[in-house]
């Protein structure tokens, strides 16, 4: 009873308010999946409900070119980083307390904080410099490894987090029951983590998908990644071809994102 | 002369653990505790919390290490060996079951870690399942099980390596008091069927005198007695012995003349009492003694050389809680068995006699 009269639910303008937020958030959205469907080759004007689209954005060379580099630098990536992210994970909480170790924390997620931008502008410079310096170019491999960077930050966070909860007495009981550190690290600290990991796993491949930065700044010729590849669409005349590349981009990140909920829920 | 054949059972030789913690100078948790814990034995380790029971448990565990002194396993230094290579189990607080684990798979671990053959394995599980009456559970998740039950899993899964050593850290304190008898007589069996060494950490002394056969009182990181549970109750060394374990009435008197084992003390009130005396202690001048509350007896304040008034009456069903005071002003508690036509009926502030029987009353070392 008290309930009701505290719910949130029940102030007045709550409806409104709440309606008018979601509308923000996904009218655009749904707008420009909508016209996706469009017939018409100019995108605001409506004209009937056709698949052309899809099929011309799915026909064209540049965005399959697009869409391998995304996923050979985003699965890439995530898996690097993600592995990165556990023994940075398990180094902060699983050892004895020391002196560095709020440092380290830190050091480990600022790259979260600072302006996207001027981690792309240094992470550039720093790949010029290399290039000029020791004459090495590792092509694709320079965006492998800047999306590795900037995804350590975003999987060592739900990690961290499932290692803070886990009872570190777990860890004791298998070291009592005969299991040395690398069998209760398989057996016991591993599968218990494994929810973490992959969400952590997931943020990173969304992070890494979707970014465009940092991509847009390193990327070079023949090398660019789908939100790059979409930006450079908006510079010409525009059609609802891009509205269906932005449909197939956001329903990737959909199911991948169903996908990793789908997994964290049976782990429970 | 040092025996060259190697004395069965664990050693705790002058063993000190000295924590340094930055910042906020060195704790001292276990200071010079020298211990023999014979094979087959119920052992509690019994004190308040911070008294350093449960490092020294953890250090026989091996989840710390002595900063002095050294830990032997039937006549083998352990000391230095980590968790995994000692032949002793624990059963933790928090049970510490494998959340991702069924229930037999948790029982089984500690044998596969030991790469047991696994019809062996089949064939302990089974037994431990048995043991402690969890057969039909032993599909479930751990999480799917009452806290009682996870208890008896969390023993199972520490007996199933049969380990020379059994250390139990608080294992019944989540329990409420109907499971907590029922554990403590199951414990019993268990250590009686399995014929293991148990080493039991508790700071509940009624738990440590109904189930162990020795016990080793600790206050601030030292072994203030060791004994038997009858040893312990009816000869505390010392004042905090005495208070720690049961109610305690504490009184003091000056020593009239005394012969090993037994001296006359005259209390405070003028009254003569016949007291026992610590092995090895010669008292003299003034000294405290004690005497427990059930072998007072309330008397007629006429003939009786303790005499006092009646402050507070306590009814507990079984028993009656009379708290006095005496004409000295010290407090002084007797306890009465409520035997049916036998009650006796007193009212605050009504006059009353004590008699201490020759022999109860015990002289306490400081």
């Amino acid at each position: 009873m008290a309930g009701r009269g505290t719910d949130v639910r029940r102030q007045p303008g709550f409806g409104l308010i709440a309606g008018l937020c979601l509308t923000i958030l996904y009218a655009p959205i749904l707008v420009l999946v909508i016209f996706a469907f469009n017939a018409n080759s100019i995108v605001s004007i409506w004209t009937g409900v056709s698949l052309d689209w899809f099929a011309k954005a799915l026909d064209n060379e540049g965005f399959h070119q697009a869409a391998t580099n995304t996923m050979i630098v985003s699965i890439t990536a995530t898996i690097i980083a993600t592995m990165a992210a556990t023994a940075a994970a398990l180094g902060t909480t699983r050892v004895r307390s020391w002196r560095g170790q709020s440092a380290a924390y830190m050091t480990i997620s600022l790259p979260l904080m600072v302006p996207e931008i001027i981690t792309a502008v240094a992470t550039l410079s720093f790949f010029a410099l290399v290039a000029s310096v020791f004459g090495i170019n590792l092509g694709l491999g320079n965006l492998i490894v800047a999306h590795t960077v900037f995804c350590i930050p975003f999987a060592y966070m739900p990690i961290r987090a499932r290692l803070e909860d886990m009872d570190l007495t777990l860890d004791h009981a298998a070291a009592d029951l005969y299991a040395t550190p690398w069998m209760t690290f398989r057996r016991v600290t591993l599968p218990l983590l494994a929810p973490g990991i992959v969400s952590g796993a997931a943020l990173a491949f969304i992070v890494s998908f979707d970014d465009f930065t940092i991509s847009q700044l390193v990327a070079g010729p023949g090398q660019q990644t789908l939100p790059v590849f979409i930006w450079s669409m908006t510079r010409r005349p525009m059609t609802p071809e891009l509205n269906a590349m932005c449909a197939i981009l956001l329903g990737i990140s959909i199911l991948f994102i169903s996908f990793s909920a789908l997994i964290g829920q049976r782990r429970r | 002369m040092s025996s060259v054949v190697a004395k069965a059972g664990l050693e705790i030789r002058n063993v000190g653990k000295l924590f340094t913690q930055p910042g906020k100078g060195d704790f001292r948790a276990l200071d010079d505790v020298s211990l023999f814990i014979k094979p087959n034995e119920f052992f509690t380790l019994l004190g308040p919390s911070g008294c350093g029971k449960t490092t020294l448990l953890r250090m026989i565990a091996g989840f710390e290490y002595p900063t002095e002194g050294e830990i032997r396993l039937n006549g083998d230094e352990i000391s230095d060996l980590p968790p995994y290579q000692r032949p002793i189990n624990t059963v933790f607080q928090n049970y510490a079951l494998f959340p991702h684990l069924t229930v037999d798979q948790n029982i089984a671990f500690g044998l596969e870690m030991l790469r047991r053959p696994k019809g062996e394995i089949d064939k302990t599980v089974d037994e431990m399942l048995r043991l402690v009456k969890m057969t039909e559970m032993r599909g479930r998740k751990t999480s799917q099980i009452s806290g009682g039950q996870q208890q008896r899993v969390a023993l199972a899964r520490a007996l199933a390596p049969h380990p020379k050593v059994l250390l139990l850290d608080e294992p019944l304190s989540a329990l409420d008091l109907k499971l907590r008898k029922e554990m403590q007589i199951e414990l019993k069996r268990l250590q009686h069927e399995t014929g293991i060494t148990f080493v039991f950490v508790t700071h509940d002394q009624e738990e440590a005198l109904t189930m162990s056969d020795r016990i080793a009182v600790m206050s601030a990181g030292k072994v203030l007695q060791v004994g038997s549970p009858r040893d312990i109750y009816d000869h505390p060394a010392n004042r905090f012995v005495a208070n720690f374990i049961g109610e305690t009435n504490f009184l003091t008197g000056t020593v009239l003349s005394a012969a090993p084992g037994r001296a006359d003390i005259k209390l405070g009130t003028g009254a003569v009492i016949a007291a026992g005396v610590p092995d090895g202690m010669t008292p003299a001048g003034e000294v405290t003694v004690v005497v427990r509350p059930e072998h007072a007896v309330i008397t007629d304040p006429e003939t009786a050389a303790v005499k006092g008034t009646v402050d507070t009456v306590v009814y507990f069903g079984t028993d009656t809680h009379y708290h006095l005071k005496l004409d000295s002003g010290a407090p002084f508690t007797v306890r009465q068995q409520n035997r049916r036509g036998r009650e006796v009926h007193l009212a605050a502030g009504q006059p009353v006699g004590i008699d201490i029987p020759g022999g109860v009353a015990q002289v306490l070392r400081d």
